[in-house]
């Protein structure tokens, strides 16, 4: 047996052992409402959660690529795939839904000192601190780089002053990465990547309301707010490079399966429609809307082939295809028509908001579908994805 | 790109090459303008089957490389990219491939090495009307004697004037639209009562309008079994669709390469248009399409290479993509170039012609949307 069929049946047989009950069987997501994010709020609905939590972290499993260093699984790149391959075939949920793990602790290894690895890696691998992502302001969305939060050098610490708005999480969060402006005369090369305790004196965190109703996201407030110097990742205004890969990251992780699995509640559309526009031999009754229909789920085919190849690709001695820049645009385009589709397929019962004579499933597949319309604008909005493709893949130029 | 073998690596590096130096689109162009009207070159053709191109479907026993669709799918992308005219799809791989999954042990041996070899062109006659409808078939099969009597009209055969050997989808029995009831045979392009009518296409390709006027044939022309021909006529298709979406991918490769280069040379109020956002977004759009269309395109020429169940799923997937982004990038390639996108002295025009015939062979995407929601149930 080779040493990654030997790795596999290790896998089988540990999570076999250690996978409770209740955490199998699901799409790769626990159950909603019982997601688990972490940090010192968290609380568990479900006991199996936590253990589950628990014994996934202390293998490092729940950040397998990472250095053991730093409380990772410490495995390689086939191995890390095989466990995840094993957790699919049991339909293992995610243990630990995380910014931390996907967005901070990639470019942590990267551009960390020891220190801060030390101290920020294991504590996001068992889930102990909940991050959220200073980066976008009023007046910074998608020109992020106008940012003006201020960061002053007061001697034995830094002093931050200004606003951040769409801070997912930041009501619920622990600490924060966050831009900074630490030059006032120059724009990009003005900024820095700090990180610190939202538990400081002078933070803020306000729930932004949306037209779905949801509240994931936070205006936050930073009123001359001490931070630690040894808070700061990477040089004094170098903060553009990491904020640039961290969304790399951040895109990579949306478009690998944010989208799309958690919205429509698992519903599949053809069955929707069958259901609520009714079915002649066993075909949607509406000619139009079940060509549509057939039309989006070819291209969530396709985009799934996507997925795939590039990852297969990734693996070979070209690395990654620059074609990955594609896939957040997509994902966003795909969610916000699968949701569209939903609601027009359930006719009136889609239209409802809450109360008598709707179904959670149809009011959800509302709010989903008002949700969705912030697919092509958080994480970069759709426009900056196609600049992003035009100017890196295509080679296409800046205006003069 | 899927992850190729070092074999699939050098036949794709040996068509880059050929299609580049020996085949160029000024090639076809030359073809068109010419007095030809057979379609293609059957000088290139000649090289191409020296490279064993021909052969690829096809297992050594008979002559071939008894190589994989994934191999014949390189070098059809390759052939789409320089708009190269030949019979490799019409002959190595439809014609192959309904010898290969239907045919019995003479049949194969009379065939298939004349197919390796280039010594013989097949050609494959579904549909009879305006548009893509194989379970339509129509034209008649009429048992007489030891054999049977064919009579009806074919519209739209793809080198049907040329071809050697002709594959007809003929009705022993049943009523048009009935899955039951077809029958294949193979009967020579030239027998007695084929009345063969060269078709001038848009794309200056080979297409013929058969007619069989009372066309004896013997019990042996018979491919498969009598009446149960659709399934396997199907499978031919799919292994065609998949081939001609990986031409088609070429072709909108190559037009959006084309494209994308002008945006970078041409200039107008100071700039490279290519520095216009309006510009920029589409041609990431383009590109997107490409690479989704890409991923479908490889996906089901390997579940053909597998057989796997979902052949005819991913096969419907990857024409109808393929026929939406030649759609696309065609038109784009017009419209990008501007005034000189719209004269004949200009490629735009020739790849625009050829993207709306292979949109409609073997099934639109319209076509292709209907059966992917039959097969997924609804």
């Amino acid at each position: 047996m080779s040493d990654l069929e030997s790795f596999r049946s290790e896998v089988r047989s540990w999570l076999d052992a250690n996978c409770p009950p209740s955490m199998r069987g699901t799409s790769g997501r626990p159950a909603q409402g019982e997601e688990v994010w972490g940090g010192r709020r968290q609380t568990y609905k479900n006991p199996e959660a936590k253990l589950w939590l628990e014994r996934m972290a202390a293998k490092g499993w729940t950040a397998p690529t990472w250095p053991k260093a730093y409380g990772g699984g410490g495995l390689s790149r086939d191995e890390a795939k095989v466990l995840d391959s094993e957790m699919r075939r049991i339909g293992a949920a995610a243990p630990l839904l995380s910014f931390g793990l996907w967005m901070l602790g990639p470019v942590l290894l990267e551009y960390g000192n020891e220190q801060q690895k030390r101290e920020h890696l294991p504590k996001i691998v068992r889930g102990e601190i909940r991050w959220c992502q200073g980066y976008s302001e009023p007046g910074a969305g998608s020109d992020l780089a106008g940012l003006r939060t201020r960061c002053e050098d007061r001697g034995d610490h830094y002093l931050i002053n200004g606003q951040k708005i769409w801070t997912s999480y930041a009501d619920q969060a622990d600490w924060i990465f966050c831009l900074v402006r630490t030059d006032t005369s120059k724009k990009h090369e003005g900024i820095s990547f700090i990180l610190f305790d939202m538990a400081t004196p002078g933070v803020e965190a306000r729930p932004i309301r949306l037209i779905s109703g949801s509240s994931p996201f936070c205006e936050t407030f930073f009123t001359d707010v001490k931070v630690p110097k040894e808070n700061l990742v990477g040089r004094l205004n170098g903060g553009w490079e990491i904020a640039k890969r961290l969304l790399q990251y951040e895109r990579q992780n949306i478009s690998a399966g944010g989208f799309g699995s958690g919205f429509g509640g698992g519903l599949e559309l053809e069955d929707v429609a069958k259901k609520y526009v009714g079915e002649v031999d066993g075909r949607i009754d509406d000619g139009d809307l079940r060509a549509r229909i057939a039309e989006h789920r070819m291209q969530a085919r396709a985009f799934a082939l996507t997925v795939r190849r590039l990852a297969d690709e990734a693996k070979t001695a070209n690395g990654p295809s620059p074609a990955v820049s594609i896939l957040k645009y997509a994902a966003a385009r795909l969610n916000q028509e699968r949701c569209e589709l939903l609601v027009e397929a359930m006719g009136y019962q889609g239209l409802g908001w809450e109360g008598e004579g709707f179904g959670p499933a149809e009011v959800q597949a509302m709010r989903d579908m008002l949700r969705s319309k912030g697919n092509s604008i958080e994480g970069g909005t759709s426009e900056i994805n196609l600049n992003v493709v035009a100017k890196r893949v295509l080679g296409l130029m800046d205006h003069q | 790109m899927a992850v190729l073998s070092e074999e699939q690596v050098m036949l794709q590096e040996a068509a880059k090459n050929w299609t580049r130096e020996v085949a160029p689109v000024t090639a076809f162009r030359a073809l068109r303008d010419s007095a030809n009207r057979e379609g293609f070159d059957r000088n290139l053709w000649r090289q191409m089957c020296e490279m064993g191109w021909a052969g690829i479907l096809i297992p050594e026993s008979y002559g071939g490389s008894g190589l994989d669709f994934l191999s014949i799918g390189l070098v059809l992308e390759e052939t789409g990219r320089t708009l190269t005219a030949s019979p490799l799809l019409s002959t190595a791989l439809v014609a192959a491939t309904a010898l290969l999954l239907a045919g019995n042990d003479r049949q194969k041996g009379e065939w298939l090495p004349k197919f390796a070899a280039g010594e013989a062109l097949g050609a494959l006659a579904v549909d009879e009307g305006a548009h893509h409808a194989p379970r339509r078939v129509a034209l008649t099969a009429r048992r007489a004697g030891a054999g049977f009597v064919l009579s009806g009209t074919k519209s739209f055969v793809v080198d049907g004037a040329v071809a050697d050997i002709l594959v007809v989808a003929a009705r022993t029995s049943g009523k048009a639209g009935d899955e039951n009831g077809v029958t294949l045979f193979l009967v020579p392009g030239n027998h007695p009562g084929v009345v063969r009518t060269p078709l001038h296409m848009a794309d200056s390709r080979a297409a013929a309008r058969l007619q069989f006027r009372d066309v004896d044939v013997t019990l042996d022309t018979v491919l498969g079994e009598v009446d149960k021909g659709f399934g396997v006529l199907d499978a031919i298709l799919d292994r065609s669709r998949a081939g001609l979406a990986a031409e088609m991918l070429g072709h909108a490769a190559q037009s959006f390469e084309v494209t994308l280069d002008y945006l970078k040379t041409r200039t107008q109020f100071g700039q490279l248009i290519g520095a216009f956002q309006v510009l920029q977004h589409r041609a990431a759009r383009m590109y997107t399409e490409l690479e989704l269309t890409r991923s479908c395109v490889e996906a089901a020429l390997i579940a053909c290479d597998r057989g796997s169940t979902d052949v005819p799923a991913l096969c419907s997937l990857a024409k109808a993509r393929a026929g939406d982004l030649v759609h696309l990038v065609s038109n784009e390639m017009v419209q990008m170039h501007g005034g000189i996108g719209m004269t004949d002295a200009h490629d735009a025009g020739l790849y625009l012609k050829r993207a709306r015939v292979s949109e409609a062979t073997y099934g639109s995407p319209a076509f292709h949307r209907d059966r992917y929601a039959r097969l997924m149930g609804y």
